[in-house]
C-alpha cells in the first residue's frame, strides 16, 4: 500500500510543529525519517495515526484521501505502529496481547485463544521470530517484546508499518536483528517508516531518507550519503542565524574540566576522558549529534550526574562530589535541556518558578519564611525585562508557550550573580521570535565576563553563538575548533572524524 | 507515543518520553511521570466543586438508603398505584425526619429549653472533629508533597505512648506538665513517621507499604507495653490499659465542665494556621510542594529530594501525632488501650481528600465528619436509622472524589475537555466528507 502525506501542518498555539510536510512511502520501501528530538517526527506520526488532527493537509492511502478519527481507524486501514514505549500488557501472554483490541470469539462471546495462538505462530514462523505465544510478556527481553509489537501490527494485516525510534531501547545485537526483520518485512511488500536520529542505522537499512528539522522537510538524502552529509542536513544549514556580538574579551580559564568520565549503571561509558577549559567572557559550544554524551556532560556541571572520575574546577575550586545545591551556591546558572520536566514546576505560578532555585537566603527567603512581596516584585520586573507573555505572574507556568517557559527559566538563571552559565539546547522548541532574544541574553552574559557553555545540536546555533566549538562523538571529544571552522568540517567531526585525519573513517 | 498523552503544551515530542540519547543513568534516577501519579495528583488536589458535589451526591444516595429501608415507605409502596400520595409523603417524612435528627444531633438542638443545651450538639461535633483536624492536616501535607502517609494509626499510637507516659508517670505543675506531654507525644509520632521517610529517601521503599507495616509494629509495640507490668500497664491491674492521666497533664475544657470541648480544639485550630503558613509562606513548605509536583525540577533547583521526603514525613507525623495527643490528654483521660487511634488515621485520608489537601478545607471537612458522627448517634436514637448510614455516606464521598481520576488511569482514558483531538471546522474532516 502506498502512503502519502500532503502538506501536513500541525500547530500548537504559536508553535508550528509540522509545517507543510510532504512525504511519500511506497510499498517495498524503508523510508527513514531523520531528525533531532523536537523536530516534529513524532507529531507527524501521531497525525498519521489519528491521534492528532492536522490543521492542514491530507493523508492518502493508495491515492485515496483517508481520514482517521483515532488509532482504531488507522489500524483498520492497514497502518501499524511499533511504539518506542511498548503498548503491551505486561501480565498478559503474547497471544493475549496480540489479540487485545480485536479478540476472536467463539459462539457465546467466549475468547478464542487458540486462534490467536495460531496467528502468532503463523506470523512468527513466516518471519523466523522465536516467540512463544504463551510466554508472559513481562518475562521477555526487550527485543522480543518489540517483536510482539510487530506481530501485533502484522496480525491486523498492516501494510504500512511505522517504527517510532525503535532502537532507543535495544542493545546493538537486538538492533541488528531488528534491521534484518525490517528488511524482511520490506521484501514481503510492506511500506515502512523508520523514525530515528541514529545515522548508522539509517545508512544501513534506508531506501530513502527524508530529513526533518524544526517541523519542516529540509531535504532528502540517499542511503549512500556519508554520515557527515546526513549530520549536516539534520542539524541544518538552511537558515542563517545571525547574532550580533562584539569581539570577545577573554580573561583567565575559569572552568577547568579534566579527564572527566561518566559511566551509567550498566557500565556504559557515556562521557569518556573529557578535558577542556572555558575562559571568562567566552562561549564554548558543545556540539554533536544528540546522544553522544553532551547531556551527561552538561548535567555533571550542575552535580546532577556524579562522574566516576575526573575533576571539575571553577576558579580553582573542586566541585566534584558536591550536592546540586553546592554547585548552585558557586553561582552556576543552568538551563536544562527539557525545561518542562527539569526546569519548571508546571503547576507552580510564574512567580514561584522564578525563585525555584533561589531558596538559600535573601531576597526571597528570610529565615524560614518566603518573602512574597520581594518575590512578586522580582517576578513583575522579570516578566517585563524578559518579555514573558503571561496573563499574570500568578498564572501556572505550565500554561505558557514553550518560548515563554524558556524565558522564565532564563530569567531565573540570569538574574543572579553568575560565575558559570550552562545552557542545554536553549532554543529547542522555542518559537522563532524568542530565539533571537535568548541568544542576545546569552551573549550579554558572556560580555559580563562569565564563562558560558552552550550545548547545541543545531549547527546554526553553534556557529552563531560560539567563540570555540567542542565536538563530541560517542562520549569523546573529537576536537575543539575555532568558531570560523567550515560547516563541512564540523559535519565530519560530528560523524566522529577528527579534522586532521579527515580522510580516515572513524 | 501513547494515546493517553494529552498534553500538547510541549508540542513536538511527548513529555513523558525520555530523550533517547539520555543515558540509562539519568533515566533510572528520575521517576518518570506516569498516569498513576497524574491520577494521584488529581485525586488529592482537585477542585472545590468536586468536593461539594461529592458531599451532596453522597447525602442524596444516603437518603435513598434511608427511604428504602423505612418501614412506612415500604408499607405505602404496597399500594403505590392506588394511592401514590401516601408513598410520596412517607418518603418525604422519612428523609426529612432523618436529616432533622442529624441536624439536631450535630448543630443545634431546637427542642432544647435553653441556649446552653441547644448548642451542646455543636460542641460534641467539634469535639469529634478535633482529632480529625490534626490527622487530616498531616495527610494533607503528605499529599501536597506527593506522599501517601497511611501510617496515621501507628503515628497516633506512638504519640499516645509518648504523651501518655509523660502524662501519668511524671509529677509536674499544670501547664508545664501538659505542654511537656504534648511536645513529647508530637516528637515520638514524628520520629515514627520519619522512619518511613528515611526508608524512602535511602532505599526508595514506597511509603504506602512501609507506613502500613509500621502501623502493625506500633500496634503490637503498644500491646506489649500494655501487657507488661512496670511499663505502660496500670499498676495492680491485669487489663491492657494505662493508668489515668495526672490532672496536671490534662487539657482543660474550653467552656467549662458542661461541655466536652477541650483545649485540643484550640491546638487544632492553631495547627490549621501553622500548616497554612508552612505550605504557603515558608521555605520548607515551598520545597515540599516543589518535590510533590515535580521532583526532577526540584532536584535541578538544588533541593535535596531525599532530605525533603524525610522532613515531609516528620511534619506529617507530628500533625497526625497531635490527634493522638489530644485523644489521650483531652478526650479520654482515664487511660487508653490499643484502640486509642479509633481508626482516625484512616478517616484522616477521607478528610484530607475532601478538604483538597488545603488546611482550611481540611478544617471544614473534619467538622463535617465530626457533625456526621455526632448527628448519626442522634439519628439512630431518635429515628432508628443505623449509624452505619453515616459511614456509607463518608465512603461514598471518597468514592465520588477518587473514582473519576482512577477510572481514567485504569482505562487510560483522556481527561474530558482537555486537549480535544479535533477542533471544529477541521479541514481534514471536510475533505474526508
Amino acid at each position: 500500500m502506498k502512503l502519502e502525506l500532503r502538506g501536513i501542518t500541525k500547530r500548537f498555539g504559536s508553535l508550528v510543529a509540522n509545517d507543510q510536510i510532504d512525504l511519500v512511502v511506497n510499498p517495498k520501501e524503508i523510508h527513514c525519517l531523520l531528525g533531532e528530538n523536537g523536530a516534529g517526527k513524532s507529531t507527524l506520526m501521531n497525525v498519521l495515526y489519528g491521534l492528532y488532527a492536522a490543521d492542514e493537509g491530507e493523508v492518502l492511502l493508495d491515492d485515496e484521501v483517508v481520514h482517521f478519527d483515532g488509532p482504531g481507524d488507522a489500524m483498520e486501514a492497514g497502518i501499524g505502529m511499533v511504539h518506542q514505549h511498548f503498548m503491551l500488557v505486561p501480565v498478559f501472554t503474547v497471544a493475549e496481547n496480540v489479540m487485545l483490541g480485536h479478540e476472536p470469539t467463539r459462539a457465546g462471546g467466549r475468547l478464542d485463544l487458540e486462534q490467536a495462538r495460531a496467528k502468532v505462530r503463523e506470523i512468527a514462523d513466516r518471519f523466523g521470530f522465536h516467540v512463544d505465544p504463551d510466554a508472559v510478556v513481562e518475562d521477555l527481553p526487550v527485543g522480543v517484546q518489540q517483536r510482539v509489537e510487530i506481530i501485533k501490527a502484522l496480525s491486523r494485516d498492516a501494510q504500512v508499518l511505522v517504527f517510532d525510534e525503535p532502537t532507543a531501547v535495544l542493545t546493538p545485537q537486538e538492533t541488528d536483528e531488528l534491521m534484518a526483520i525490517m528488511r524482511q518485512l520490506r521484501d514481503d511488500g510492506a511500506a515502512i517508516i523508520f523514525i530515528t536520529h541514529k545515522l548508522r542505522e539509517v545508512r544501513e537499512v534506508a531506501d530513502r531518507i527524508t530529513v526533518i528539522r524544526r517541523g519542516k522537510v529540509v531535504g532528502e538524502a540517499e542511503p549512500t550519503s556519508t554520515d557527515a552529509e546526513l549530520a549536516s542536513l539534520m542539524v541544518g544549514r538552511s537558515v542563517e542565524l545571525v547574532v550580533a556580538k562584539g569581539e570577545p574579551q577573554f580573561s583567565d580559564a575559569l572552568l577547568e574540566v579534566e579527564n572527566l568520565e561518566i559511566v551509567d549503571r550498566d557500565g556504559l561509558v557515556l562521557v569518556d576522558d573529557v578535558s577542556f577549559e572555558v575562559r571568562g567572557g567566552e562561549i564554548l559550544v558543545v556540539a554533536g549529534v544528540q546522544g553522544n554524551g553532551q547531556t551527561e556532560l552538561a548535567e555533571s556541571l550542575l552535580g546532577l550526574v556524579e562522574p566516576s572520575s575526573g575533576s571539575i574546577r571553577l576558579d580553582g575550586v573542586e566541585l566534584v562530589g558536591r550536592s546540586v545545591d553546592g554547585f548552585l551556591r558557586e553561582g552556576i546558572g543552568f538551563v536544562p535541556e527539557d525545561r518542562s520536566v527539569d526546569g519548571l514546576v508546571g503547576t507552580f505560578t510564574v512567580a514561584e518558578n522564578l525563585m525555584l532555585d533561589r531558596l538559600d537566603g535573601p531576597p526571597f527567603v528570610k529565615g524560614a519564611s518566603l518573602q512574597i512581596g520581594a518575590r512578586d516584585e522580582f517576578a513583575r520586573r522579570a516578566v517585563e525585562e524578559f518579555d514573558i507573555r503571561t496573563q499574570s505572574i500568578h498564572a501556572p507556568a505550565g500554561r505558557l508557550s514553550g518560548g515563554n517557559q524558556q524565558k522564565v527559566v532564563l530569567a531565573r538563571e540570569l538574574s543572579r550573580e553568575l560565575r558559570l552559565l550552562v545552557a542545554s539546547q536553549p532554543t529547542r522548541g522555542v518559537d522563532v521570535g524568542s530565539i533571537e532574544f535568548i541568544h542576545e541574553r546569552i551573549v550579554a552574559t558572556r560580555d559580563a565576563g562569565v564563562p558560558v557553555i552552550v550545548v547545541a545540536t543545531e549547527l546554526d546555533e553553534a556557529l552563531a553563538l560560539a567563540d570555540r566549538i567542542l565536538v563530541m562523538y560517542r562520549g569523546r571529544i573529537v576536537g575543539i575548533v575555532p568558531a570560523d571552522t567550515p560547516r563541512d568540517v564540523l559535519g565530519l567531526m560530528m560523524a566522529g572524524i577528527a579534522p586532521e585525519e579527515g580522510s580516515k573513517v572513524a | 507515543m501513547s494515546a493517553s498523552d494529552d498534553r500538547p503544551a510541549v508540542p513536538a515530542e511527548s513529555p513523558s518520553v525520555d530523550p533517547p540519547g539520555q543515558g540509562a543513568a539519568t533515566r533510572t534516577t528520575h521517576e518518570p511521570e506516569n498516569r498513576w501519579s497524574t491520577a494521584f495528583r488529581e485525586i488529592v488536589g482537585g477542585s472545590w466543586g468536586v468536593s461539594v458535589g461529592a458531599v451532596l451526591l453522597a447525602i442524596l444516595a444516603g437518603s435513598i438508603l434511608i427511604v428504602a429501608t423505612d418501614e412506612n415507605v415500604r408499607a405505602a409502596a404496597a399500594y403505590f398505584f392506588a394511592r401514590p400520595g401516601d408513598m410520596l409523603s412517607a418518603i418525604g417524612s422519612a428523609a426529612g425526619d432523618a436529616y432533622a435528627a442529624l441536624f439536631r444531633g450535630s448543630v443545634w438542638n431546637y427542642r432544647a429549653d435553653s441556649f446552653a443545651d441547644g448548642i451542646r450538639p455543636l460542641m460534641v461535633s467539634l469535639n469529634y472533629a478535633t482529632p480529625l483536624i490534626g490527622s487530616g492536616l498531616g495527610l494533607a501535607v503528605g499529599f501536597r508533597a506527593g506522599l501517601f502517609n497511611i501510617g496515621g494509626q501507628g503515628q497516633m499510637i506512638l504519640a499516645a505512648i509518648g504523651a501518655g507516659w509523660i502524662g501519668f508517670s511524671l509529677e509536674l505543675p499544670w501547664p508545664l506538665h501538659m505542654l511537656l506531654a504534648i511536645v513529647v507525644g508530637m516528637i515520638t509520632g514524628a520520629l515514627w513517621a520519619a522512619i518511613a521517610g528515611v526508608l524512602k529517601a535511602v532505599t526508595g521503599a514506597h511509603e504506602v507499604i512501609t507506613t502500613i507495616m509500621l502501623n502493625h509494629i506500633a500496634f503490637y509495640l503498644l500491646f506489649f507495653l500494655l501487657a507488661t507490668p512496670g511499663l505502660l500497664q496500670a499498676p495492680g491491674s491485669a487489663n491492657p490499659k494505662t493508668p489515668p492521666m495526672q490532672s496536671s497533664a490534662v487539657m482543660p475544657k474550653i467552656f467549662g465542665s458542661g461541655y466536652h470541648l477541650h483545649l485540643g480544639f484550640v491546638l487544632a485550630l492553631l495547627a490549621v494556621a501553622a500548616t497554612w503558613w508552612l505550605m504557603e509562606r515558608s521555605k520548607l513548605g515551598f520545597t515540599f510542594r516543589a518535590v510533590g509536583e515535580n521532583p526532577r525540577a526540584a532536584r535541578v533547583a538544588g533541593i535535596d529530594v531525599g532530605r525533603t521526603t524525610v522532613w515531609v514525613m516528620v511534619v506529617s507525623g507530628a500533625l497526625v501525632a497531635l490527634a493522638g495527643v489530644t485523644q489521650v490528654l483531652g478526650t479520654s483521660t482515664t487511660g487508653f488501650s490499643t484502640d486509642v487511634d479509633a481508626g482516625m488515621g484512616f478517616d484522616a485520608i477521607t478528610v484530607a481528600l475532601l478538604g483538597r489537601s488545603n488546611p482550611v478545607g481540611v478544617l471544614g471537612a473534619a467538622i463535617l465528619f465530626g457533625a456526621f458522627r455526632a448527628g448519626g448517634a442522634t439519628m439512630q436514637a431518635a429515628e432508628g436509622i443505623p449509624i452505619e448510614i453515616v459511614t456509607v455516606i463518608q465512603s461514598l464521598i471518597v468514592l465520588f472524589i477518587a473514582a473519576p481520576p482512577l477510572v481514567r488511569a485504569i482505562f487510560r482514558l483522556p481527561k474530558p475537555g482537555s486537549a480535544p483531538r479535533r477542533k471544529a471546522g477541521d479541514p481534514a474532516k471536510e475533505v474526508a466528507a
